[in-house]
C-alpha cells in the first residue's frame, strides 16, 4: 500500500453534506449597486433616516476603496458587484409568533442540518435566532431572556425597537468604512443579529445563530451587534452550513463585539460553508470582518472558531484591549482540504493598561490547499504591562498543500512581554499506522490525529459545539486519506 | 493460522529478511529472538503492514488468506494485534477515547454492537485495573509522557481489549520491572486458548519462563537460523549468538 501522502494525490474530495437548495418563494431586489437600491433596502426594512444616511456615507466611501486583492495570500476569481441581488426575503404573509406559523419548508431545512428547531428548544435549552437569507424567520426563547433584560434579537427589530442602542454602537467597533468589505456591509447589510445585556446580567443560556446562505445569486451582508454592560456575560455561538451550487457566492459580514467594565463576551464559530468541489469549482467567498472592543477595565473577550469552510476565507477576529486589565484570546482551528484557501489570524491592539492577550491557531491544510496565518500584535505607548503569548501550529497531510505563518509585532512600549511559537509538521504516519494497526480506517485516524492537534483549542468551545465541531474536523477532512 | 514462506524484505534496496519460513497454529506460541538488528522487528512490522517494507519474495497467509494484501486496519480487524516494541505518543487523543474507537472498529467488523461510551469507560477500567492502569492514566492522552513500562501496559491493555486471534509482542518485556513483567505475562497468558496463536519477541528468558513457547526460533542475519523447543532460551543464554551468527567460524 502506499503511504498516506500518497493516498491524498488520488482521492477526489468529499461530498458536500449539507448541499441542498431550500424551495421558498424568494422576493429579490434588481441585480446591481447604487444609492436606489440601498434607499430601497432602507425602506424595506423601515428604517429610520440616520441609518439610511449611515448606509450611503458607506457606500460612497466603498466606492473609493479597493478590494484586498494583493496583501493576502489568496487568488479569487473577479466578483461582479453589479451582477449580485443586494437584498431578498422569504415571502411571509406576517412575522411568526412561533415556529408553528413558519413556513414548514424552512423548518425542514433546517432539520436536514440537524438543527431541528424544537428539539434545540425542549432539549438544549439554546434560544436560536435563525436566519434565513436576510429575514430572521424564528426567534425562540425570547421571553425568558426578556424578563432579565437581555435583548436578542434580528438587527432589523432592534433598529425599530432599540434604536438608540443601535445608533450608539453600530460602527463604533469596525467604522463603516473601515475595509472594502466591512463598507460593502455597512452600505448593504440586510440582517443579522443583535444582542445587549444590561449591567450585571449573566446570561443564562447560550445564545446561537444559525447561518444559512440559500437564495441563488444573493451575496450575504450579516451585520451583527453584542453588548455586554457592565458586570455581563454572554457566550454567543454562531454555525452555518450553506447548500451546494456552482457560481461563488460573496459573504461578507461584520460582526462587532463590545464588553464594558468588568464584563465578557465568549464567541464561538463554526464555520462549514460550502468550500467548492475537488476541483475548485464553485464555494463560497467568505470576507468577514470581526471585532471586540474591551472597552471597559477587566473586560474580556475570547474568539473561539473551527473554520473548515469557504472555498476562500479572508477572516482575522481581533481585539481592541481599550479597558485596563482587559483580556483578549483567539483559539482558532482552520481546515483546508482541495482547493481551499485560507488568509486568517487575529489582531490583538494593546492600548490599556496591564493588557493580556492569548493566540492560539491550529491550521490543518489537506489537498491543494493553501492556507496562512497573519497575525498582528500591537502595543501602544500607554499599555504599560501588555502580555500576549501566541502559538501557531500548522499540520500538513500530503505533499501539495500549503501552509505559511506570518506573525506582526509592534511594539512601541518596551515593558510588553511578547511570546511566539511556531510550528510547521507533517501529520505523523507513525501514528497513523499505529492507529490503523488497532482496527481504526486511515480517514478516522487522521480525524483522531487532527483532534488531538487541535485539543486546546477545541477544549474552549462550549461542550454542545465542541461536540459538532469535533464530527466537522473528521467531516471536512473525508477524502484527504484513502 | 500464520504461514510464512520464504519472505523476503529489503528496506532502501538493502535485504534485511532473506528467507523466513514459519509455520503457526492456532493454540500455539512461538519466541522468536536473536541479536539486535537482526530483523526481528521488521518481520513484526510487515506482518502488521507497515509502510517502507518492500516484500522482495515469498508470501504470507494469515487464517488462510494472502496477509501481505491486506490493509493494516484489515489485518487488525481480523484478529492481528501488534504490541509495538516502541509505542507511539498521540498527544491531545485521550487513551480511553483512542481505545474505543479500537474496539468498536474490531466489533463493527465482526458484526457485533458498539460499546457506548460508559460502557467502554467500565470495561477499560476493569481490564486496567489487572494490569496496573489507574483511571488517571486512561484520562491522558495515548502514550503521551508515559513511562517505558507504563506503554507496555498499555500495549498490554490493548490486546485484553481487541482480543486477538494472532498477537505479536515485539519486547513487551523490554523495560518491565519484576513485578509489572508478572502482570503482562500473566495478561498474555489469560489470552492463550486453543484458538488463539502468539508470537512473543524477546532477548530474555526470564519472559519465557513466564510464557512458556511451544516453538522457540533464533532470528539472525535475517534468517531463522535455529528452531528448538522451551529449552533452547537457556542454552542461548549460556553461550550467545555468536556460534549462530557466524557458523562458519
Ligand atoms: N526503515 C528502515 N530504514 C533503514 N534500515 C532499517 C529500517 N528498518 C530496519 N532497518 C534495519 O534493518 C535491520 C533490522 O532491524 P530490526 O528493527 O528489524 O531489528 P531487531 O531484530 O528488531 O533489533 P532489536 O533487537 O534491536 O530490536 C537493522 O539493521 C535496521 O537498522
Ligand atoms: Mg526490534
Amino acid at each position: 500500500m502506499s503511504d498516506v501522502s500518497g493516498q491524498v494525490e488520488g482521492l477526489a474530495g468529499e461530498q458536500y453534506k449539507y448541499g441542498f437548495v431550500t424551495d421558498v418563494e424568494q422576493e429579490l431586489a434588481p441585480r446591481g449597486l447604487n444609492e436606489d437600491i440601498i434607499r430601497l433596502i432602507s425602506e424595506k426594512k423601515g428604517e429610520p433616516e440616520w441609518l439610511l444616511e449611515w448606509r450611503l456615507n458607506a457606500y460612497r466611501g466603498w466606492q473609493g476603496m479597493e478590494e484586498p486583492r494583493h496583501w493576502p495570500k489568496l487568488t479569487f476569481e473577479k466578483i461582479e458587484y453589479q451582477n449580485l441581488h443586494y437584498y431578498a426575503a422569504p415571502k411571509q404573509q406576517a412575522k411568526p409568533e412561533s415556529l408553528d406559523e413558519v413556513d414548514p419548508e424552512l423548518l425542514r431545512t433546517y432539520e436536514k442540518l440537524g438543527i431541528p428547531l424544537q428539539e434545540q428548544e425542549w432539549l438544549a435549552g439554546v434560544a436560536v435566532d435563525a436566519v434565513f437569507d436576510s429575514v430572521s424567520v424564528a426567534t425562540t426563547f425570547r421571553e425568558q431572556l426578556e424578563e432579565q433584560g437581555i435583548i436578542f434579537c434580528s438587527m432589523s427589530e432592534a433598529v425599530q425597537n432599540h434604536p438608540d442602542l443601535v445608533r450608539r454602537y453600530l460602527g463604533s467597533v469596525v467604522p463603516k468604512t473601515d475595509n472594502f468589505f466591512a463598507a460593502l456591509n455597512s452600505a448593504v447589510f440586510t440582517d443579522g443579529s443583535f444582542v445587549y445585556i444590561p449591567p450585571g446580567v449573566k446570561c443564562p443560556m447560550e445564545l446561537s445563530t444559525y447561518f444559512r446562505i440559500n437564495a441563488s445569486e444573493t451575496g450575504q451582508f450579516e451585520r451583527t451587534l453584542i453588548v455586554a454592560d457592565k458586570g455581563s456575560y454572554v457566550s454567543y455561538l454562531e454555525g452555518c452550513t450553506a447548500p451546494q451550487r456552482d457560481e461563488n457566492q460573496l459573504h461578507a459580514a461584520v460582526v462587532e463585539l463590545v464588553a464594558l467594565d468588568d464584563a465578557e463576551i465568549k464567541y464561538s464559530t463554526v464555520q462549514n460553508w460550502y468550500p467548492g468541489d475537488a476541483e475548485g469549482r464553485g464555494g463560497i467567498y467568505n470576507f468577514v470582518t470581526k471585532r471586540g472592543a474591551c472597552r471597559g477595565k477587566n473586560s474580556k473577550i475570547s474568539w473561539t472558531q473551527v473554520e473548515t469552510g469557504s472555498a476562500v476565507t479572508w477572516k482575522y477576529p481581533s481585539c481592541v484591549l481599550q479597558g485596563d486589565n482587559s483580556v483578549g484570546e483567539f483559539y482558532s482551528v482552520a481546515i483546508t482540504n482541495n482547493h481551499q484557501q485560507a488568509d486568517t489570524g487575529t489582531k490583538m491592539i494593546h492600548i490599556g493598561r496591564n493588557t493580556r492577550s492569548t493566540i492560539i491557531s491550529k491550521g490543518i491544510s489537506a489537498g491543494q490547499s493553501n492556507q496562512t496565518y497573519r497575525g498582528l500584535v500591537k502595543v501602544l505607548p500607554r499599555g504599560e504591562g501588555a502580555r500576549n503569548f501566541t502559538q501557531c501550529d500548522s499540520l500538513l497531510i500530503g505533499g501539495r498543500c500549503g501552509a505559511h505563518t506570518v506573525p506582526y509585532v509592534e511594539s512601541r512600549n518596551p515593558d510588553a512581554q511578547l511570546e511566539h511559537e511556531a510550528t510547521t509538521s507533517k501529520i505523523d504516519e507513525d501514528q497513523l499506522f499505529y492507529c490503523r494497526q488497532r482496527g481504526i480506517d486511515p480517514e478516522e485516524a487522521v480525524s483522531l490525529v487532527v483532534n488531538g492537534f487541535c485539543k486546546d483549542v477545541l477544549q474552549k468551545l462550549p461542550m454542545e459545539f465542541a461536540v459538532e465541531a469535533q464530527k466537522l474536523l473528521g467531516i471536512s477532512l473525508e477524502g484527504s486519506v484513502g | 493460522m500464520l504461514k510464512i514462506h520464504d519472505l523476503h524484505v529489503a528496506v532502501d534496496g538493502t535485504e534485511i529478511l532473506n528467507g523466513i519460513d514459519l509455520d503457526l497454529k492456532a493454540g500455539e506460541v512461538h519466541a522468536i529472538m536473536g541479536p539486535n538488528g537482526s530483523g526481528k522487528s521488521t518481520l513484526a512490522n510487515v506482518l502488521a503492514g507497515r509502510d517502507g517494507y518492500d516484500v522482495t519474495g515469498g508470501g504470507v497467509t494469515f487464517k488462510e488468506h494472502d496477509l501481505l494484501g491486506m490493509a493494516p486496519e484489515e489485518r487488525a480487524r481480523e484478529g492481528l494485534f501488534l504490541a509495538f516494541q516502541y509505542p507511539v505518543e498521540i498527544p491531545g487523543v485521550a487513551t480511553t477515547t483512542f481505545l474505543k474507537h479500537a474496539v468498536n472498529a474490531v466489533r463493527r467488523h465482526r458484526g457485533e454492537e458498539e460499546v457506548d461510551a460508559m460502557g467502554f469507560v467500565k470495561l477499560a477500567r476493569e481490564k486496567g485495573r489487572a494490569l496496573g492502569i489507574d483511571d488517571a492514566m486512561l484520562k491522558r492522552p495515548v502514550n503521551a509522557g508515559f513511562s517505558g513500562g507504563e506503554k507496555k501496559r498499555l500495549e498490554t491493555l490493548q490486546m485484553a481489549l481487541l482480543e486477538p486471534g494472532l498477537a505479536i509482542l515485539d519486547e513487551t518485556d523490554s523495560g518491565l520491572d519484576i513485578d509489572a513483567l508478572k502482570t503482562v505475562a500473566d495478561g498474555v497468558n489469560a489470552l492463550r486458548t486453543e484458538d488463539r496463536a502468539m508470537l512473543v519477541i524477546t532477548h530474555y528468558q526470564r519472559l519465557l519462563d513466564y510464557i512458556v513457547p511451544d516453538r522457540v526460533h533464533v532470528l539472525a542475519q535475517g534468517r531463522i537460523m535455529r528452531s528448538g523447543d522451551k529449552d533452547l532460551p537457556a542454552e542461548l543464554e549460556r553461550q550467545g549468538y555468536a556460534d549462530l551468527v557466524n557458523p562458519a567460524a
